[in-house]
């Protein structure tokens, strides 16, 4: 026992003598966590968009004065008669341009309908469908609320729409799960591999396998210090989500800090395993980049909605650990679920981790042979 | 006799460690100087002070003429080194690491096939012109290491315990390569742990803790400290002050 | 200059013996092009629905065939209890629930107005929104024909109509992965770039023979242009390599100039480059060096715009993004692959670029040391 604490200091000090690891394990979760919840986001906002208006009547100015005070639009350009509009579009100025022809009130009073031309930088598809989509719902507005106060219309549908769990819309809620994983998998299972692959590398793991220490103890004594850090990470992102942005913890806390320890222990697993076949830290290192961090980002529904990928990638998608565990999170902090409503995903995890165990097991045996 | 290093209350510390304290030798022309001591005692630190990869704390030093602080690239162009690493690049073939070192010294591709071909020749290694560094054994990658080191016939080469982790036998197959060498004029500064070794020197300095102990040829060495070898010099140089 | 012929030489050798190396070149440029570009989409299709439909009239049902006829929803589950769509909702079904209140036919009718109710789930903000704004653009046609059909007339005239009317250039199908594979591209250069340059300064350190070249006449400038430009060739390779993957799979179009796009590139690696020169100056393993540099690609690509619009982030942000060359290099990317646009449109990024590119090499070239 006495050597196993021996062992274990010896892995502390490696740890901690490493100033620049260290910050980086301590400062990524915070910045991540600050990008995430302060400065991106999903929505659209503050779009730069133009107004060509060659009419500059009464409706085309109330109309344009409309759309600026939405808080979707800011005005990027004023466009003059005869310019180009492609060129805003080339330098990338603006999203949109409104387009108004001319004598926009006169045909309106005349003909009883006019046109306004949304041209939208479809280079973005998403944010051109969503402005598009706002601009003509406030011009639509305007003409309700303008144009037709004293006129019943008809067979109006009126839609009323709740947010669910997310009221202010705030990305946040969904990254904060996502970010988790993403620290967690990064510090026990990539740190792991590569610190086990290094000591493979050096030489020194020999030196280990012929001391007193049992195997079991020297896996053990590598993988505590990362058990430990990927805790008080955990612990700090959920702490600055809950205080500083406000993410609530609808489910138990006890309960989320535990299915937090089993994806911790996943992650460890699958970092054992993965130092068990990489010969030394470089392939370590890439195999944890290629095999974990980028599908964690991309395949776990981190950032991108898996229901929104093609086949094949959400088949793969579900032999990721993190697609389960953000499940998992998600519905305990946001839901407030109980374990009837994840065990099926915590079970998925259990197993993972269970093949992972078994599976470094195996390999360790047949290296020691 | 021509002095081609000179060193003056040469001083370096790392933070209030002292490595070197305040030393004072020369080297001369066509010399092999050994400059020996124990592990720790502060010859790495010296040596890389004299190759321009560090600089001193304090003190003045001048190598192949040149001043150690203002031309510090003029002297890298007159001096050979080879470190305890081997310093040859593992994932590159014999011919391709002299060709990429000797690019460097800006010695001309006919001159180089010239000199390559003798290198070879002298060394038996003709055949394994294109095998890579890393497949060679231990006591060629050694020679080959050294033969660089010299390949553009520098005033000095620097050897940082070239012998390390081979036999008897090939050390001194290595010391023959050294002593062509310094046939040819150049002079041989080189560190080692090995007291054997310093038989081979025309000169020897022995370091301890940071400074010269005992600076001399070996022969005068042994008499002074009335030692059989220097092995025995060294113990009663380290033993004196403890 | 020849010993940077020579530095340059020695680079290449040694980059193709390196296996792993040469397999990162080739995979993860295929990797990135057809799984990420794939994955990385937010463009919304199969939005499962659960419908409380308590009207059951037909109006109520045509509505929802309509709904369910759409491309982007699919109606997956219906009950008549919308506590049963907020559980199915809870346990990720479906993500958007529709309530057709009793009475809804008749209000129509009679009253000529009634509501509807939409539970989305707000999680993912962007989603939301954009589900939203489908289910509501679903919703007002599915009005504008039962008026029609109701009055008998072709379209209902109110007595002002402003019809917007929406032009979409450049992406007219509304592609998606147009949109992501430039930045992916920039993200795949980024890698390659980074994480190479970086790895083999320290591999030489860790090795020993950074010491042999510190002590040789090598000047410090052709060390590391040696370091650099072999590099950044490789790097320019993965980007061609990159297009043409992305116009074979998703026939991207590049209606700009490629000597654009390469040059810009170029000019993007020398600054990204430089970077990770600096990281490797201040590291003395590949672990750190691989840290720190995850560390700021992962600030840059998140701030620059490959996943999140920029526009939507904080003034300040949007100062900092000044400095951010990945920002400047993606805009470059998709303006010119998908607007053609020209040099003249693009000096803002030129210069901005130039002046990143020059910091981030002055800081290497200063910080390195033949001489410790």
């Amino acid at each position: 026992m006495k050597q196993f604490i021996g062992f274990l200091r010896k892995e502390f000090l490696h740890i901690f003598r490493d100033p620049r690891t260290m910050m980086i394990i301590f400062l990524l979760p915070i910045v991540q966590l600050l990008l995430f919840g302060k400065v991106i986001n999903t929505d659209i906002q503050n779009s730069k968009i133009a107004i060509l208006d060659q009419s500059h009547d009464n409706t085309t100015r109330e109309i344009t004065s409309k759309l600026m005070s939405s808080g979707y639009f800011v005005l990027g350009e004023e466009l003059m008669p005869g310019d180009d509009v492609e060129d805003v579009f080339r330098k990338g100025k603006v999203k949109m341009v409104v387009s108004f022809g001319t004598n926009f009130e006169q045909t309106l009073e005349r003909d009883g309908k006019v046109d306004v031309q949304l041209l939208a930088d479809a280079s973005d598809p998403n944010t051109a469908r969503i402005l598009t989509s706002y601009a003509s719902g406030i011009i639509n507005d305007y003409v309700k609320k303008e144009k037709l106060q004293n006129i019943q219309l008809p067979n109006q549908i009126n839609t009323e729409v709740r947010m669910l769990y997310n009221e202010g819309l705030k990305s946040v809620y969904m990254f904060v799960p996502g970010i988790m994983a993403m620290i967690l998998m990064l510090i026990s299972a990539m740190m792991t591999s590569i610190s086990i692959s290094k000591e493979k590398e050096l030489g020194t793991m020999e030196v280990l396998l012929a001391s007193p220490l049992k195997p079991i103890q020297i896996v053990l004594g590598k993988v505590t210090p990362y058990l430990l850090l990927s805790f008080i990470n955990a612990l700090t992102i959920i702490i600055i989500g809950v205080f500083i942005f406000g993410v609530p913890i609808k489910g138990s806390f006890i309960f989320l800090m535990a299915e937090s320890f089993l994806f911790i222990l996943m992650a460890l697993s699958l970092g054992i395993l993965i130092s068990t076949i990489a010969p030394n830290q470089m392939v370590a290192m890439f195999i944890s980049v290629l095999a974990l961090m980028l599908p964690t980002i991309l395949l776990s529904g981190f950032m991108f909605p898996i229901e929104n990928m093609p086949l094949p990638l959400r088949i793969i998608s579900h032999a990721m650990p993190p697609r389960w565990f953000i499940v998992i999170i998600k519905n305990i902090m946001l839901k407030g679920t109980g374990i009837m409503y994840v065990w099926k995903e915590t079970l998925i995890l259990m197993f993972m981790a269970f093949v992972f165990i078994a599976l470094s097991i195996k390999n360790f045996k047949i290296r020691l042979e | 006799m021509e002095k081609v290093i000179e060193v003056r209350n040469l001083v370096k510390k790392f933070g209030s460690f002292v490595a070197n304290d305040h030393l004072n030798f020369d080297v001369f022309k066509g010399e092999i100087f050994g400059f020996l001591g124990a592990n720790g005692a502060g010859k790495t630190t010296a040596m890389k002070i004299l190759c321009g990869l560090s600089s001193p704390t304090s003190g003045q030093v001048k190598v192949a003429g040149f001043d150690i602080y203002k031309e510090t690239e003029k002297i890298k162009r007159n001096i050979g080194y080879m470190s305890q690493k081997f310093s040859l690049y593992e994932d590159m073939t014999i011919a391709e690491n002299i060709r990429f070192f000797s690019g460097i010294y800006g010695i001309s591709p006919s001159d180089r096939k010239e000199k390559q071909e003798k290198l070879l020749k002298d060394l038996d290694l003709e055949t394994a012109k294109d095998s890579l560094i890393g497949s060679l054994p231990l006591g060629w990658k050694q020679k080959l290491a050294f033969s660089v080191a010299i390949f553009h016939d520098p005033k000095i080469v620097f050897l940082d315990e070239p012998t390390g982790g081979v036999d008897p036998i090939t050390r001194r197959k290595f010391w023959d390569l050294i002593y062509e060498a310094s046939d040819r004029g150049i002079t041989v500064f080189v560190t080692t742990h090995y007291m054997d070794e310093a038989e081979y020197c025309n000169r020897v300095s022995i370091m301890n803790n940071g400074r010269i102990e005992a600076l001399d040829t070996p022969e005068n060495l042994k008499k002074q400290f009335g030692a059989k070898n220097m092995d025995e010099v060294f113990l009663k140089i380290a033993r004196n002050t403890e | 200059m020849k010993t940077l012929f020579y530095v340059i030489q020695k680079e290449f050798i040694q980059v193709r013996r390196n296996k792993t190396m040469l397999r990162m070149i080739i995979m993860i440029p295929l990797l990135q092009m057809l799984v990420l570009v794939f994955a990385a989409t937010y463009d919304l299709k199969n939005v499962n629905i659960f419908l409380v439909d308590k009207d059951m009239s037909s109006t109520s049902r045509e509505l929802a065939s309509k709904i369910d006829a759409s491309p982007f929803f699919t109606i997956n589950n219906t009950s008549f209890n919308p506590d049963e769509g907020e559980k199915a909702i809870l346990d990720n079904k479906d993500h958007m629930v529709l309530v057709i209140p009793q009475g809804f036919e008749r209000n129509l009718i009679r009253d000529d107005k009634a509501s509807l109710q939409l539970l989305v789930n707000a999680i993912d903000g962007q989603a939301a929104q954009l589900g939203y704004s489908y289910a509501a653009s679903v919703i007002r046609d599915f009005n504008k024909n039962i008026i029609a059909e109701w009055k008998g007339l072709p379209e209902f005239n109110t007595p002002y109509q402003i019809n917007s009317v929406s032009r979409f250039w450049y992406n007219s199908e509304l592609e998606y992965k147009w949109y992501m594979a430039p930045g992916v591209l920039c993200i795949l250069v980024t890698l390659i770039g980074l994480f190479l340059s970086g790895m083999s300064l320290v591999k030489e350190k860790e090795q020993g023979t950074i010491e042999q070249l510190n002590v040789t006449p090598i000047r410090k400038i052709h060390f590391l242009a040696g370091k650099l430009i072999p590099f950044v060739v490789i790097a320019l390779f993965d980007l061609s390599f990159g297009l043409v993957v992305a116009k074979v799979v998703f026939n991207l179009p590049i209606v700009g100039s490629l000597w654009l796009v390469f040059g810009f590139g170029m000019l993007y690696l020398l600054g990204i480059l430089g970077l990770g020169l600096f990281v490797s100056t201040l590291a003395d393993t590949q672990q750190q060096v691989m840290f720190v540099t995850y560390f700021f690609m992962m600030i840059f690509i998140l701030m620059g715009g490959v996943f999140t619009p920029v526009d939507s982030m904080p003034h300040w942000a949007q100062v900092v993004d000044e400095g951010n060359p990945i920002y400047h290099f993606i805009r470059v990317m998709r303006m010119v692959v998908l607007k053609g646009s020209n040099f003249g449109d693009l000096i803002h990024e030129f210069i901005a670029m130039s002046i990143i590119g020059i910091t981030f090499l002055s800081l290497a070239v200063l910080r390195y040391r033949k001489t410790a």
